[in-house]
């Protein structure tokens, strides 16, 4: 067995040097493929994720159509090569329960109701994964419902707290998720304010929880923020050409 | 792939804005208050054949949980711990919208969550099942069987879970010979190491108002729903929030709050059951 790595240091840092409220370098792109409706590149420091959304478009199979609203279908997805072991290709049970939690946090916030009887998916690869990846996920999603036009009551912002070594941390990685005491990813709609995906694997006080909401509402917001100024640049580039 | 739920039970919106009208006035359809379980039933070591197993009913929802202990090799990370595996069927009998086949994403989250708030707080001591270290364990398999399905599962089942593991008795080792490991179920040496008792408390949510154990027909109304796992200590050891709409997150204190009172009430029920095992023993259904 591998020994647990000190993951908070003697000067208070945390293994990769960051502080406990900081959050990994982040980088987001808006339209990066050719042939979906709407596509995102995001990265959450070594984590990368792409995730693009056809629709609204025809349901197939037909049967599964909503005379009412849009079907959202949603697939969570690793390729095999983003693991330090290959992850076999063939969706696991974390991938189905993922792409659940992922669907649910975005129905709360797509006008489906605006699109009867199409479908609108929403695909996640993983391309890289080192921790984190499920909000990583949830971001590029958010950035590409966006980039395909969608009406949305908001963008969610996907950001995950951690306690590793008995400090509350923003954003945690593998390392940190592997060997910490808990790791709650949360999907945060900053201008509605409401909570859209919330999980907790691990165990934490009372107290603890409350500390943790509150870091990781402040963390979800910077991302938030550079959601919606990557979305403006991208119009601001048509404005110029 | 997930999808948006084609094949929910129809409810006619007369009733649908009676049971949220209702909810709103602080009320139920059924007659319970918001912050009321359904009534509790418990039947111990339904089925002697597996190491433990457990039947809880929660009003209508019925759930079995079988624990199975098996011989086999530990993780190569964790050559020094038995290994602790959860798996749910909702078998079709269970409701006419389930389908045979693979378990489908709300069986294998409510599995997942059970599976978590076990492993997070380390409730089974996987440490005492080690029999060869790095070589042979012992494997804990829970089964869930969701039997009747009336809503609020994953609570039921993590209560006949955990009943499951506390009946559970670990089979004698009869001999070790090199890495080979002979058994014989039929004697029972010692109980499974529990090291502390886990529920989940779920919490529906509409318009902002919340209440517990909510029934098939609520959740389907339910803007959404969130499961908080207790321990014995009042320690959260898991959460999921399920359903689709979001959540003030002012409003997580009182959800917390509300988990944590229920949770105590739940871990009573438990212990109660545990002290006095023989008074759970009379057949549940089938009489």
């Amino acid at each position: 067995m591998i020994e647990k790595p000190v993951l908070i240091r003697d000067d208070g840092l945390r293994h990769d040097g960051r502080k406990p409220e900081d959050l990994r370098p982040i980088k987001m792109q808006v339209g990066i493929l050719k042939n979906a409706d709407g596509s995102a590149y995001v990265e959450y420091g070594k984590t990368k994720v792409v995730a693009a959304v056809y629709g609204p478009r025809e349901v197939h199979p037909r049967h599964l159509a909503l005379p009412d609203r849009a079907l959202i279908r949603c697939r969570y997805h690793m390729a095999p090569f983003s693991t330090s072991d290959r992850k076999s290709p063939a969706p696991s049970r974390r991938e189905i329960e993922l792409s659940k939690v992922i669907r649910e946090a975005l129905e709360a916030v797509i006008f489906s109701e605006l699109y009867p009887r199409t479908s609108i998916d929403i695909f996640i690869e993983v391309l890289q994964a080192d921790g984190g990846t499920r909000t990583t996920g949830l971001t590029a999603a958010s950035l590409a419902l966006a980039d395909a036009g969608i009406p949305m009551r908001d963008l969610i912002a996907g950001v995950a707290v951690g306690k590793v070594d008995g400090v509350l941390v923003l954003d945690i990685d593998e390392v940190e998720d592997e060997y910490g005491e808990a790791d709650m990813p949360i999907g945060y709609a900053a201008s509605i304010d409401e909570i859209m995906l919330l999980q907790l694997n691990g165990v934490l006080t009372p107290e603890e929880f409350k500390k943790a909401i509150e870091l990781a509402k402040e963390g979800a917001r910077k991302i938030y923020d550079q959601m919606k100024k990557t979305l403006h640049d991208k119009y601001l580039k048509i404005i110029e050409k | 792939m997930s999808l948006t739920p084609t094949k929910q039970p129809i409810i006619p919106r007369i009733k649908r804005e009676t049971i949220k009208s209702l909810i709103r006035s602080g009320e139920r359809i059924d007659g319970r208050k918001p912050e009321e379980y359904r009534k509790i039933q418990v039947w111990l070591n339904p089925v002697p054949k597996a190491e433990g197993s457990a039947l809880v009913k929660l009003g209508d929802t019925t759930v079995m949980t079988g624990t199975k202990l098996e011989i086999g090799t530990p993780f190569s990370d964790r050559p020094d711990e038995g290994v602790l595996q959860v798996h749910a069927e909702f078998v079709p009998l269970a409701s006419p919208s389930f389908e045979p086949g693979p378990p489908d994403e709300n069986a294998i989250e409510a599995a997942r969550v059970v599976d978590r708030c076990l492993r997070e707080p380390r409730a089974v001591k996987l440490e005492d099942l080690v029999i060869i270290p790095g070589k042979k364990v012992w494997l804990v398999f829970n089964d869930i069987y969701l039997l009747d399905h009336d809503g609020n599962v994953i609570d039921a089942s993590m209560l006949s879970t955990m009943l499951a593991l506390n009946m559970a008795k670990i089979p004698k080792i009869v001999s070790i010979e090199d890495d080979n490991v002979i058994i014989d179920k039929s004697i029972k040496e010692r109980p499974l190491p529990i090291n502390l008792n886990v529920v989940t408390v779920s919490i529906g949510i509409l318009e902002g108002y919340m209440i517990v154990d909510p029934t098939l027909e609520e959740e389907i109304v339910l803007d959404t729903k969130i499961v908080i796992g207790v321990d014995e200590k009042g320690r959260i050891v898991g959460i999921q929030k399920t359903g689709m709409e979001g959540i003030k997150p002012s409003q997580l204190d009182d959800i917390i709050e509300l988990a944590l009172k229920k949770a105590q009430e739940l871990h009573a029920i438990l212990r109660e059951v545990l002290n006095n095992p023989n008074a759970y023993t009379t057949p549940l259904v089938l009489q």
